[in-house]
């Protein structure tokens, strides 16, 4: 299953992005590959929108759940149609590698 | 579904240009269920499949838009289109992260997070008024 977590920059010692639609990058990671993927958001600058249109890209991309600081109050519904699932981690200084390994430490105790 | 698309006020001093006061479906169906059905909000809740605070939210939003069109002499439309419910929000007690739960069907039994068991329903997250845990 895969992951997009919002982040301030292109490697996993960079910090969650508070801003899930504008953050600079997201950090796809697939939980059943392993497999890892930095993308820069496209939406970063729009105007208007962004979260919804990064949501429907994500979701193009197989994404089932996203991970960011915050999001706007006009993505919930949104997601709850599209079966999404939000992580809101509340922690600014929070890094993409210690999310993935909470990810990683979850997957392995399941399996 | 409803029986009529909405409802529209009469009266020589209305304004022929006020907007609508939109309703949605399931607010609705909450207004319904709780006034015309005489549901307790807990047995609405469970018919509507939420939690018991947003159906509480839900109903109140309803009463509000009702009032809001009778007070100010606005027309309101029903919103028949795409049903949609609110999923529920639960927080992580270990990792402190907060999840909704898309799929009202599954029951949450861990944190997508950290994997940790002891989870609980939260009221609705707050979008608008943000408070950051400290580290
Ligand atoms: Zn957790």
């Amino acid at each position: 299953m895969k992951v997009a977590i919002a982040s301030k920059g292109n490697t996993l010692d960079h910090l969650i992005d508070l801003q899930f639609g504008h953050c600079a990058f997201f950090v796809i990671y697939d939980k059943d590959t392993n497999e890892l993927q930095i993308r820069s958001n496209p939406f970063k600058e729009a105007t208007e929108q962004a979260g919804i249109r990064a949501v429907k890209w994500l979701a193009s991309e197989g994404v089932k759940s996203l991970i960011a600081g915050d999001f706007g109050p006009k993505i919930q519904p949104l997601l709850d149609q599209m079966g999404i699932q939000l992580i809101v981690i509340r922690k600014p200084e929070t890094s993409i590698q210690q999310i993935i390994n909470l990810l990683k430490q979850k997957h392995h105790a399941k399996a | 579904m409803p029986a009529v698309k909405g409802f529209r006020p009469y009266g020589p001093e209305l304004d022929k240009n006020a907007e609508a006061v939109v309703l949605h479906f399931e607010e609705y169906e909450a207004f319904k269920m709780c006034d015309y059905d005489n549901l307790n909000h807990l047995a609405a809740a469970k018919l509507m499949q939420v939690s018991r605070p947003t159906f509480t939210r839900i109903y109140a939003s309803a009463r509000n838009k009702i009032a809001l069109s009778m007070a100010e002499g606005r027309p309101l439309e029903i919103e028949g289109g795409e049903v949609y419910f609110e999923s529920n929000w639960l927080q992580c007690l270990l990792c402190g992260s907060y999840f909704n739960q898309p799929h009202p069907e599954e029951v949450a039994e861990d944190c997508p997070l950290c994997g940790h068991h002891q989870i609980q329903q939260i009221e609705q997250l707050d979008f608008t008024n943000l408070q950051y845990d400290s580290l």
